[in-house]
């Protein structure tokens, strides 16, 4: 399972597309950063009654955490979508099936892959955040909520992304559909705001992101992204073996 | 029947209904190379994905070494090395990183990566590309790659599906080679279309045919239905054949291309009674030799054979 994350590690920075995205998010996290933290001068200047007044790391936080989640959206299907289909197009299935691993381990291998070379990135920002201690005495619990608020975030969309992969044999279909997907997903909040009590809203994956971005660590959202994840998992597991079944 | 690497139990494929590979059952044993023959979408690569886990069969079992493939694959699969048709190549990756990958999957550990790498280099003819990637290589090294991939941990039984397609004819030399070598210690399964290279390398052979075997045996067998009591005879002032059967022991002569074919009674060697009649009536005889139906006429024989009965029965209906 390992050397499968291993393998896919490899081969994402074997192509400059890995490095690619890792420097445009780097680059786009950073500037944002740099933002955040001249605004909250002026902000703050300007605000003097004390209910006006938040902490730097929620204030940088909030732009840089936004942005993350947001930008994953493109970045995480870009990065997903070859990771089934690129080997079902070039025939090199049989290679895994053939070695000593289960269909599980593959697909969990792959997954976990992708996952860490998203924490990267997530640890990247929340490093970056950190800095701000050096002038400033910050929340580090806000840090690390939207840390692994993110984490969580992006886990799901890989995952998600991984089944879309798997569902054919060209990249670029599965990362179309997969972006939709996760579009869809993403803004259902926005479709049902008018009514607050709708069920659609509890499929919302960036609502039950909120509550990480508010530093608030609830176990009903945890639960959410984590049933979420091996749904798609299951999912993708079961595409697979019926490969094998049915040929 | 400790030696016994491979079983294969009535194993029967259904697409749709449609029997892709039907009751097949053979075995092998250690240090025996198959040659598996067939036309074209006769299940020569359907039986192969099922006997090494890529394909679940319809019906029936495989066992490797005794450890059945649908109870413990992990186990069974660890004992296989397996070159499908379309070669399974990272092309993003060098020779060396490709084989490590491969090696770790197949639970090389980690004191021998290093030397199980290399030796599969050695053995496959790699060592002086290592660095280069297998996009940037040409057909035939990539082909070595695929065959260095399938035995890079050593395994018990070794599956190759037309391993020798795109060499050249000195790698496809080496490559047969390497399969009599591999052969000896393993079991090897090759499967082509190339006849030649069946009664070279191969020391059993298969043949199937729409599915079915429709021949399982030594080569030795296959090569008595070659040979058989014939002498082809090239003469330049040829008798009739009425003269020609006098000659004592023949039992059948016919003309082909200006060729006399003499069939000879099993055991009767009219080899020396036909040069002397030649050089007493001076026939100019200028070819003596025993004809040898070639294999791929042994092949037509007995793929066509089997076709004739389904004619019969649509003929009956």
């Amino acid at each position: 399972m390992l050397n499968i994350a291993r393998k896919e590690l490899k081969s994402m920075f074997a192509s400059p597309m890995g490095w690619i995205i890792l420097a445009l998010l780097t680059f786009s996290f950073g500037t944002y950063y740099l933002n955040g933290v001249n605004n909250y001068f002026e902000v703050m200047s300007g605000s003097i009654r004390p209910a006006e007044r938040v902490g730097v790391t929620q204030f940088v936080g909030q732009t840089v955490y936004g942005l993350a989640s947001f930008i994953m959206l493109f970045a995480v299907p870009l990065l997903s979508m070859r990771l089934i289909s690129e080997e079902r197009r070039s025939q090199t299935l049989p290679f895994l099936f053939s070695a000593p691993l289960s269909i599980s381990e593959i697909v969990l291998g792959k997954f976990l892959g992708l996952v860490i070379f998203l924490s990267i990135l997530v640890v990247y920002i929340a490093v970056m955040l950190s800095t701000l201690n050096i002038w400033a005495d910050i929340d580090f619990g806000y840090i690390f909520a939207n840390s692994l608020g993110l984490l969580l975030l992006v886990s799901s969309f890989s995952a998600l992304g991984l089944y879309f992969s798997s569902l054919t044999a060209q990249p670029i279909v599965a990362g179309i559909l997969s972006f939709v997907a996760l579009f869809v997903l993403m803004i259902l909040d926005r479709f049902f705001a008018g009514d607050p009590t709708s069920t659609m809203l509890k499929f919302s994956l960036m609502r039950h992101f909120q509550s990480f971005a508010g530093g608030l660590m609830d176990t009903a959202d945890l639960a959410y992204f984590g049933l979420f994840i091996l749904t798609f998992l299951t999912l993708t597991i079961r595409r697979l073996d019926a490969d094998r079944l049915r040929g | 029947m400790a030696n016994l690497t491979v079983e294969a139990i009535e194993l029967t494929r259904l697409y749709g209904g449609r029997a892709a590979v039907s009751d097949v059952t053979f075995n092998l044993q250690q240090g025996q190379v198959l040659g598996f023959l067939g036309p074209n979408g006769a299940g020569k690569s359907t039986t192969m994905k099922m006997l090494t886990g890529n394909l679940a069969p319809s019906a029936g079992s495989v066992k490797i070494c005794g450890i059945d493939m649908m109870e413990s694959p992990k186990e069974a699969k660890a004992l296989i090395g397996y070159l499908p048709e379309m070669r399974p190549l990272y092309k993003e990756f060098t020779v060396d990183e490709y084989l490590t990958i491969a090696a770790r999957l197949h639970n090389v550990s980690g004191k021998h990566l290093k030397k199980a790498v290399e030796h599969a280099k050695e053995r496959c003819g790699l060592s002086h590309m290592s660095k280069r990637l297998i996009e940037n290589l040409s057909n035939g090294y990539q082909q070595r790659v695929g065959i260095a991939q399938a035995i890079i941990h050593n395994p018990m039984v070794v599956i190759l599906d037309e391993p020798t397609v795109g060499l050249d004819p000195i790698q496809i030399r080496d490559i047969r080679a390497l399969i009599k070598e591999i052969g000896q210690a393993h079991s090897v399964i090759v499967s082509t279309h190339i006849l030649p290279e069946v009664e070279m390398v191969c020391d059993h052979v298969q043949i199937i045919d729409k599915g079915k075997l429709v021949f399982n045996g030594g080569i030795d067998v296959l090569k008595q239905q070659r040979i058989g009591n014939k002498l082809l005879v090239g003469l330049r002032q040829p008798p009739s054949a009425e003269v020609l059967k006098t000659i004592a022991g023949v039992t059948e002569v016919e003309l082909v291309d200006s060729m006399w074919r003499i069939r000879f009674a099993e055991g009767s060697q009219p080899h020396e009674a036909i040069v002397q009649a030649a050089v007493h009536h001076n026939w100019g005889l200028y070819h003596i030799a025993p004809d040898q139906t070639s294999l791929e006429d042994v092949f037509v024989q007995l793929t066509y054979h089997e076709s004739v009965p389904v004619a019969e029965v649509a003929q009956a209906a």
